[in-house]
């Protein structure tokens, strides 16, 4: 299947696994993103099951896990 | 198929070099911050100052440059700050120590500046919310290879999309997922909220993706659970 599409399809049917509720999710991202750059991905998701999933399934919120990962590695200033 | 690129399980190089801050002791901002009087001026006039700092960079992370869009930026940005503060003030118990006290208080601003971001681009642009965008889900820019497997498995996705969701699952699956609408201003057409409509759309993929096993095709798990 192309990327292309394979992309839309995965869009529409959004992540196989059990996910968190976006409420749960803004509770939550802050000891998500500390985790993620502390034991990387893998220590994140443990810690916090259904995380990364809503974030493959929700656009919003995971525009607004990249800001915050983002402004945490940002150099002060920028 | 729909598997997603695996997630590095380095921790970002960026993140070891640069410290996120300094002095963020979390007893040094609740305690003015619950107290009265000058020191709790002081303390709130700080934090806002931190969360103008996040709201500015959100803005210019999601809103790219060019003069002319400064002011608006800027606006924006205080804007989003001066909402996060009265949000954040008024969820201050609510902090558990879990992360850094900034980091706690970045993500607030960082919702009010997105979602203001996102607001702002679609304010006064129409949602063609009974448009059946999803009758042309198409395999068009597909090799002649895959047409067959990729048109077989588009049409049993029209299928479910048309025959196993309400017309309120379709429009919202349909406008986020199809049409790219930001499901915080799709939320605020349809006078709901962001976590009612995410349920809407994650019972509708849980449908398509039920429809769609029955008919045979290998997908990842369809036992899902509810979001709660």
């Amino acid at each position: 299947m192309s990327e292309r599409l394979d992309e839309r399809v995965r869009r529409l049917l959004g992540p196989a696994g059990p996910e968190i509720t976006c409420e749960e999710c803004f509770e939550r991202i802050d000891r998500y993103v500390e985790l993620e750059l502390r034991a990387g991905a893998a220590g994140a998701d443990a810690e916090i099951p259904g995380m990364a999933a809503h974030l493959d399934g929700c656009p919003a919120c995971a525009e607004e896990h990249a800001t915050l990962r983002a402004l945490l590695t940002s150099r002060p200033g920028s | 198929m729909l598997s997603r690129p695996a997630a590095s399980d380095d921790a970002a190089p960026a993140a070891r070099a640069v410290p996120v801050a300094a002095a963020d002791d979390a007893a040094r901002w609740l305690e003015p911050l619950r107290s009265q009087g000058p020191a709790r001026e002081r303390a709130v006039a700080e934090l806002h100052a931190l969360l103008l700092r996040a709201a500015r960079f959100a803005v210019r992370r999601a809103g790219g440059g060019g003069a002319h869009l400064r002011e608006l930026h800027e606006d924006l940005a205080q804007q989003s700050a001066d909402d996060a503060l009265v949000a954040l003030l008024g969820k201050l118990d609510a902090f558990r120590g879990e992360s850094r006290f900034t980091t706690w208080a970045y993500k607030f601003a960082v919702l009010e500046a997105s979602v203001a971001l996102r607001r702002h681009a679609w304010q006064g642009r129409e949602i063609p919310l009974e448009r059946d965008g999803w009758l042309a889900l198409s395999d068009g820019g597909v090799s002649p290879g895959e047409q067959a497997q990729t048109g077989e498995l588009l049409a049993a996705l029209r299928d479910a999309i048309a025959d196993g969701l309400t017309s309120h699952q379709r429009r919202v699956l349909v406008a986020v997922t199809l049409d790219g609408v930001p499901i915080d201003v799709l939320a605020e057409r349809l006078g709901t909220t962001r976590g009612a409509l995410y349920k809407t759309l994650h019972d509708a993929r849980r449908r398509l993706r039920a429809a769609l096993a029955r008919r045979g095709f290998d997908l990842d798990p369809v036992d899902r659970e509810e979001p709660r």
